[in-house]
């Protein structure tokens, strides 16, 4: 398989306090990367830099051959090539759930109205929401809100896939209902860096997980490598923070 | 009490003064509402120096009352060669108070909109622009109606002070009568009445609107 | 410009003195104001029908009367209905009272029921009883919230009791009048200097509580 995103020698800092500390990562076309990790480890913060929203102090990535980061022109059209779905939905709450799937494809990629629909509502139906078209955000649950804005990301056609937490937002009961979504993409072969808590889904899903910790990559390998044979202490320490002992 | 015969016979001249009081009135909240715009742009963009400006025209003509500022640009203006009608003067006095009003209003309707509106919008791939008036503004603008709407009835309730320049408003036209006449207890009448038709509609109207907009976007 | 005439005689000391029956006259309001809007808002909040219809009457007049129309119709008018004369200045008070009552009163009203039931909830969860809810809990949030849109009130009144001069009031607009009219000869271009002066005043009467009011709300934003 070829490479697609490369990542080398990441480094980002808010002011003095350094939050990625060197991350070397490269992901292959149809990867499904899960990474894992303590709260404030980083983890959120390096998959906003994949897409330029954080600009970076060292290192690069890239897409194929286009850097998206450190920041510049080329940047805004790689990142039209990778698509991210964050925690808070994020839905604009002045647009139907059909003009917030198409305005994105209508404005960026000058589509046309009529065929940017047609692929919508078959994306709609696929996540089993095609009723809700003409309703406003605020009037679907969270878990809908989420698989909306999934399908928002699919419509831009995105080579690279970015989930940042999306379920942690979400009552215990809908989770599934997102995560079964994001299952049936990587079974497309669709290539996808997650961000999540949930380990039984990230076991399900990753063909590669990565574990980060004070802004490193500290173990990565297959499922069976990190919840089965964990090397580390840290890991080791990480992954018994999910069990209970009487 | 009160005889109807000469509130009859009033209603000309009050009819004149009442299309005057409104003509000014909304030409004077449709140059507050241009003024606005462009200001909170200025400041919402960090426009370099005007940003300042702004800044300073905010802070004088909120902190000072209209009658002084058309005092001002009526009768002071014209001592340093800036002489303009009593009508004009009226338009641009309601319009640079009103302005100061409706800048702020924008301004805060603009920067309530969460940064993680932009960031979903730049994610999809859009530009500055398209972010701007296709996500940033029409939130802005919902959340800020409410403030604009008190806005508009505070200019057209401020347009009362306009007799000061000599123009021949309401307030003129019933002391004027009230002068001439002392039928006081009709003039007033007259007063209360022709307010209430100017704002009575544009009180309701504003507050269903601001309902339902409200309604639309946000659901309660 | 015209500028000579304020250093003629007491004229500066005159316009000040002007500003200064203004400010007297809002300082007056503005604490009737305060005070009975604290106690008609507090009223406001209940939920008798007969209450909530008046109230909204009121609010509603105070919302669409222009402040100069209420002058009018308590200076001219009460003269007429009741045959009894009113001073300009107190006529003045009463009308800026009766307009701020209602503004005041809405700032209440709204801030008190800005405070979500939860907070009334758990309080009662902890066993505190209604009195002390209030008091430990209700009240010290509304205070908060009331303390930087009163200040903003202040502002406001200040620049509303301009309109005094249109019944005949002697305050500073009144007085630069006055000044523009003894100096016509020697400084036809006074009313430059006069009006760009009280300009002045008026604004450095009001900026300052508009700025305290903006640093209270930014200081006590959660």
């Amino acid at each position: 398989m070829d490479e697609i995103l490369k990542i080398e020698q990441l480094k980002k800092s808010f002011d003095d306090l350094s939050v990625l500390d060197g991350i070397d990562l490269s992901v292959k076309k149809g990867e499904v990367v899960v990474i894992v990790g303590p709260s404030g480890c980083g983890k959120s913060t390096f998959l906003r830099c994949l897409n330029g929203l954080e600009d970076i102090q060292e290192g690069r990535v890239s897409l194929e051959s286009e850097v998206i980061n450190p920041v510049s022109k080329s940047t805004v059209n790689a990142r039209k090539k990778i698509g991210m779905v964050f925690q808070s939905y994020d839905l604009f709450p002045h647009k139907t759930i059909l003009q917030n799937i198409t305005l994105a494809p209508m404005k960026v990629h000058k589509r046309k109205k009529a065929e940017a629909e047609g692929e919508a509502l078959q994306l709609l139906e696929r996540v089993g929401l095609v009723s809700k078209k003409d309703n406003y955000p605020r009037q679907l649950s969270g878990g809908q809100k989420q698989r909306v804005a999934i399908v928002r990301a699919l419509m831009m056609h995105p080579e690279v896939l970015l989930f940042d937490e999306v379920t942690a937002a979400l009552d215990p009961e809908m989770v599934r209902e997102v995560l079964e979504v994001i299952l049936s993409l990587a079974k497309e072969g669709r290539t996808m860096l997650i961000v999540t808590h949930e380990m039984a889904f990230a076991k399900a899903v990753a063909d590669r997980i990565i574990f980060m910790d004070g802004g490193k990559i500290i173990e990565q390998g297959t499922p069976d490598d990190i919840f089965e044979h964990p090397k580390t202490e840290r890991l080791q320490s990480f992954l018994k923070t999910f069990t209970y002992d009487r | 009490m009160m005889d109807f015969e000469i509130i009859n016979s009033y209603i000309p001249r009050f009819l004149e003064a009442f299309r005057l009081t409104i003509t000014i009135g909304w030409l004077g909240i449709a140059l507050a509402f241009v003024v606005g715009i462009v200001v909170a742009f200025v400041q919402h963009f960090h426009v370099p120096v005007l940003t300042a400006i702004a800044k300073v025209y905010i802070e004088l003509f909120r902190n000072t009352p209209l009658l002084v500022q058309l005092f001002f640009i009526y009768f002071g203006l014209p001592k340093i060669g800036f002489q303009i009608s009593a009508e004009v003067c009226g338009v641009v006095g309601l319009g640079l108070l009103g302005g100061s009003y409706m800048a702020e209003s924008i301004r805060s309707g603009l920067e309530a909109i969460p940064p993680s509106q932009t960031e979903s919008a730049v994610s999809l791939g859009m530009t500055k622009p398209q972010l701007f008036w296709n996500v940033i503004l029409p939130q802005a603008f919902t959340i800020s109606l409410p403030a604009i709407m008190a806005n508009v009835i505070f200019l057209l309730k401020e347009t009362s002070v306009f007799s000061a320049i000599s123009l021949m408003d309401l307030m003129f036209t019933a002391k004027d009568l009230i002068g001439l006449y002392y039928n006081t207890t009709e003039c007033l009448f007259m007063l209360v009445v022709s307010y209430t038709i100017m704002l009575l509609p544009v009180s309701l109207v504003g507050r269903l609107a601001e309902k339902k907009v409200r309604y639309r976007m946000f659901g309660d | 410009m015209g500028f000579e005439v304020l250093l003629k005689g007491q004229n500066m000391a005159r316009l000040i003195e002007g500003l200064g029956v203004a400010l007297r006259i809002s300082a007056i309001s503005v604490s009737v104001s305060i005070f009975l809007g604290i106690v008609l808002g507090v009223v406001m909040t209940s939920k008798n029908p007969v209450v909530r219809f008046v109230s909204a009457v009121y609010l509603e007049i105070v919302r669409i009367m222009p402040q100069m129309v209420l002058l009018f119709l308590v200076f001219f008018g009460a003269t007429k209905a009741l045959g009894l004369r009113i001073e300009a200045e107190f006529a003045s008070i009463l009308v800026f009272s009766f307009w701020g009552t209602a503004e005041m009163a809405d700032l209440v009203r709204g801030a008190v029921k800005s405070i979500p039931v939860i907070q009334y909830e758990s309080s009662e969860a902890l066993g505190l009883s209604r009195l002390q809810t209030y008091v430990y809990v209700i009240l010290p949030q509304v205070v908060r919230r009331l303390i930087p849109l009163s200040i903003n009130l202040i502002t406001r009144m200040i620049k509303t009791t301009s309109l005094v001069m249109m019944i005949g009031i002697v305050e500073v607009l009144k007085v630069g009048q006055q000044i523009i009219e003894a100096n016509r000869k020697s400084s036809p271009n006074a009313a430059f200097a006069v009006f760009a002066t009280i300009f002045v005043l008026y604004f450095f009467a009001c900026w300052p509580f508009s700025c305290l009011s903006k640093y209270l709300e930014k200081k006590w934003e959660n």
